[in-house]
């Protein structure tokens, strides 16, 4: 199981209602529903992984979150989940908008690229970095709009959107991320998640 | 035809059933056919509601028409509702003509054939009808209810009047409410077979026939709008009719017009075409937030069962963005909705014809529920 997801069913409470946003083959909200009893929702855009959520009896809609998130109502889920495509959206502001419209609080994770191995990559050898949780190269990647930790979390600040808790993930380890701590938490997490409001 | 209808299931519906033009029906006929057995537990029914010129005769052999049963891709055993394992029932709509009461059934009044002395029923008064059978065969809850096209209207109707009588349900290419393009499509088949001489104001039944010219072009417009335009051009091109050139008449030449000949005098054989009239005016009635003040979002409020929405890329007789919608309001009433576009060029008839992807989606779900459905029941 990926740490990550660990993390978020970490975050969550029991018994909540929750929007998995881009919920791929429904690992999560298997994951979810087994350990926390949550009542789970999917939207994936690609066909190949809404049938693997229909065959597992998850309750997953075909769609394209940049297009079809306003079908939501307004604070219709407890939380919403957005794992690693953030950074995927034509327009991420409009998207977490959206999806902070949805739910009444939002996890977002996102892949780091203040993360060392990044830096150095661009740095030491001048091309864009290839690494595992980056592992497109730059014509072929899905990511149109990359970000740091310290990036998202100046953004929020800005946008006045409350962080109540991030973690970085490195590997296995796990820690927590606040203000004091952003340079080198920023340099060292290779995952950032969020608990917005 | 009707004599060979002596031998089907038929239920006497004893008990008063107000229709939506306001008049009250008791002691009428609806026909219907069971598949599979229902097991102990009974939590393994499925209802499938037919299409407009379906009938009850949903998997085998017909034995009316002695040809394959309508959607015998799905329904079979070992096939995607398998009848090995589910207990499978379909019934013939009122206004029907495969033994329900319909048009060209009785009328005791007059001792003569409805004709358009029928009523003009609804999909709610074919619905409700319908209920009736499940107490008859000791189904208390559905597993799981299913329909394509007006099957589909069927069961969302189904699903909003009798909230609590299916676990889950799968509307297959099908909206809320009929929309312009196929409520015109539905008056050009219905004005075909009223322009027919021998339709006769509906009372072609005195002399024992049809208007079969009029219902064999109804068929045809049916047939184009059930296709896409590439699965046509694909299936036919302009591919000549067993000829190497052309006849310089108005013969069949192309084979596409051999095809909606054949299409339409072959229905001419199995339909009544009052019966057409009949059920493509319930499904231009059909509208589920014109029965709800609030909308659909009151139509569909306190849902609990769950849904699976399916749409075809190449349909465009109830597109996927109709399909969709049906998606929104069931979320926006916080019901539990899934929902599947299935990539194909095969049109509005993917969900009768084989179509693997569809096909494997509808077992993958419904299988899911039967798992689910039998730790809620057992337990």
């Amino acid at each position: 199981m990926k740490k990550e997801f660990k993390v978020i069913a970490d975050l969550l409470p029991k018994n909540v209602r929750v929007l998995d946003v881009g919920c791929g083959d429904g690992s999560l909200m298997s994951l979810l529903i087994k350990e926390k009893n949550i009542e789970a929702r999917g939207l994936e855009l690609i066909e190949e992984n809404v049938k693997k959520c229909i065959y597992k009896g998850l309750s997953v809609i075909e769609g394209n979150a940049e297009t079809e998130l306003h079908q939501f109502p307004n604070q219709s889920f407890d939380f919403v989940v957005l794992s690693q495509t953030l950074q995927a959206f034509y327009n991420p502001e409009k998207v977490l908008k959206d999806l902070l419209r949805i739910g009444k609080s939002v996890i977002i994770s996102i892949p780091n690229f203040g993360y060392w191995k990044v830096r150095t990559s661009l740095l030491f050898f001048g091309k864009m970095p290839i690494t595992k949780t980056l592992p497109n190269t730059w014509y072929n990647t899905p990511n149109l709009h990359m970000c740091t930790i310290k990036d998202l979390f100046h953004f929020c600040l800005e946008k006045n959107i409350k962080i109540n808790k991030v973690i970085g993930i490195n590997e296995n380890r796990t820690s927590e991320i606040k203000k004091s701590n952003l340079e080198t938490k920023n340099l060292f997490s290779k995952l950032g998640i969020f608990l917005l409001s | 035809m009707s004599d060979k209808l002596e031998n089907i299931k038929k239920l006497n519906i004893s008990k008063p059933l107000l229709l939506d033009c306001k008049q009250t029906v008791k002691d009428f006929f609806l026909a219907y056919e069971t598949y599979g057995k229902l097991n102990e537990f009974k939590d393994n029914a499925i209802l499938v509601f037919h299409a407009l010129t379906g009938d009850q005769f949903v998997s085998g052999i017909n034995p009316v028409t002695k040809k394959e049963g309508w959607w015998v891709t799905a329904v079979g055993p070992g096939k995607a509702i398998d009848t090995n394992k589910y207990f499978v029932i379909c019934a013939n709509v009122i206004g029907g003509c495969m033994g329900s009461w319909g048009p060209k059934e009785i009328d005791k009044k007059t001792n003569e054939p409805y004709g358009l002395n029928f009523p003009v029923i609804t999909i709610r008064d074919m619905v409700k009808a319908q209920e009736t059978l499940l107490d008859h065969l000791g189904v208390e809850k559905l597993l799981c209810a299913t329909g394509g096209s007006m099957g589909g209207m069927q069961l969302l109707q189904f699903c909003v009047t009798f909230p609590n009588r299916t676990f889950s349900a799968v509307p297959i290419a099908c909206g809320t409410s009929h929309s312009a393009q196929n409520i015109a499509l539905n008056e050009l088949a219905r004005q075909a077979i009223m322009a027919d001489p021998v339709w006769d104001k509906g009372k072609y039944f005195k002399k024992n026939t049809q208007p079969k010219n009029g219902l064999a072009v109804a068929r045809m417009v049916g047939h184009i709008s059930y296709l896409s335009e590439k699965g046509m051009q694909e299936k036919f091109g302009r591919k000549l009719q067993e000829k190497a050139d052309y006849e310089f008449s108005f013969d069949a030449d192309f084979q596409v017009e051999s095809y909606l000949r054949h299409q339409g005098y072959a229905f001419v054989e199995r339909f009544d075409a009052n019966s057409v009239l009949y059920i493509t005016r319930a499904m231009d009635y059909f509208d589920l937030s014109r029965q709800f003040k609030g909308g659909l979002v009151e139509a569909f409020k306190n849902q609990k069962t769950k849904f699976l929405v399916i749409s075809f890329s190449s349909d465009w007789l109830y597109t996927t963005k109709e399909n969709k919608d049906t998606v929104i309001a069931l979320n926006a009433s916080g019901a539990d909705v899934s929902f599947a576009e299935i990539k194909t060029d095969k049109g509005h008839d993917s969900f009768l014809v084989n179509e693997p992807e569809f096909l494997k989606t509808l077992k993958g779900f419904i299988d899911s529920m039967h798992i689910k459905f039998k730790n809620e029941k057992r337990i």
